[in-house]
């Protein structure tokens, strides 16, 4: 459901700010071709200015923008840090693994989010893409 | 009952909450119908309740509704916690 690529998926990443982070996430949307550079910047405004509530669980970010702001295809990387960060939040702080989400419109994306919520809400395969070595065993347990 | 669902863009996380709360909804029995909007939007909109992450639940603090704050927006026993009372609540009080 999330059609993960090895492409999308970046393991034991150096970052040391939120925004780092973000711009990592964002780049391999880009790579990807899924969505344009400005989608990063969106990405990156958005938590400056409606702040850290993109960290929606301990050790969890979910960056994101809106479609209108430079998504090509609907689609979703994961960035595990190699040291965590500190995004700002006051409970589920530091960051550890980074989602960047991009959808086309409001809806086509809800069955992407929900795919997501459940891989990532799920303590056994949480524990795995916290772990793994390897990027094919991320992909296996999400699709 | 109607439900507006909050976050920064109105597009990830407040969708994830709308369909949560709704799916918590049906379990016990209860139709939910809602929105997710962003901040600027919820403000005044007309709701018998709204949820929200914490972070932006306290921006929601002047509005006439009651406004449930999640903290993990993965843990469904967190969100079924805190919004079945006021689920319950709203349940009573309407026809």
């Amino acid at each position: 459901m999330l059609a993960l690529t090895e492409k999308v998926i970046s393991l034991d990443v150096e970052a040391t700010t939120p925004e780092e982070a973000i711009r990592i996430a964002g780049a391999l949307l880009v790579a990807d071709n899924k969505v344009e550079e400005r989608y990063v910047e969106a990405m990156v405004k958005g938590l400056k200015d409606v702040g850290p509530y993109i960290v929606i669980a301990p050790l969890i970010a979910v960056p994101h923008a809106r479609p209108e702001q430079g998504v090509i295809q609907q689609g979703v990387s994961i960035v595990r840090l190699k040291n965590p960060v500190v995004f700002g939040h006051p409970t589920n702080d530091p960051v550890q693994i980074v989602c960047a989400l991009c959808g086309t419109d409001s809806t086509t994306h809800i069955g992407m989010l929900q795919s997501l919520a459940a891989i990532l809400g799920n303590k056994e395969k949480l524990k795995t893409i916290l772990t793994t070595d390897s990027k094919e065993e991320i992909i296996s347990i999400t699709k | 009952m109607n439900i507006v669902a909050v976050c920064g863009m109105g597009f990830g996380t407040s969708l994830m909450l709308l369909m949560e709360v709704q799916a918590i909804g049906k379990k016990h029995g209860f139709t939910i119908n809602g929105e997710a909007v962003d901040l600027g939007s919820a403000k005044g909109k007309t709701c018998d309740f709204m949820v929200a992450s914490s972070e932006i639940a306290a921006e929601l603090s002047d509005e006439a509704v009651e406004v449930v704050a999640i903290n993990n927006l993965l843990d469904k026993d967190e969100i079924e916690r805190k919004v079945m009372p006021v689920i319950e609540k709203l349940a009573k009080g309407v026809k």
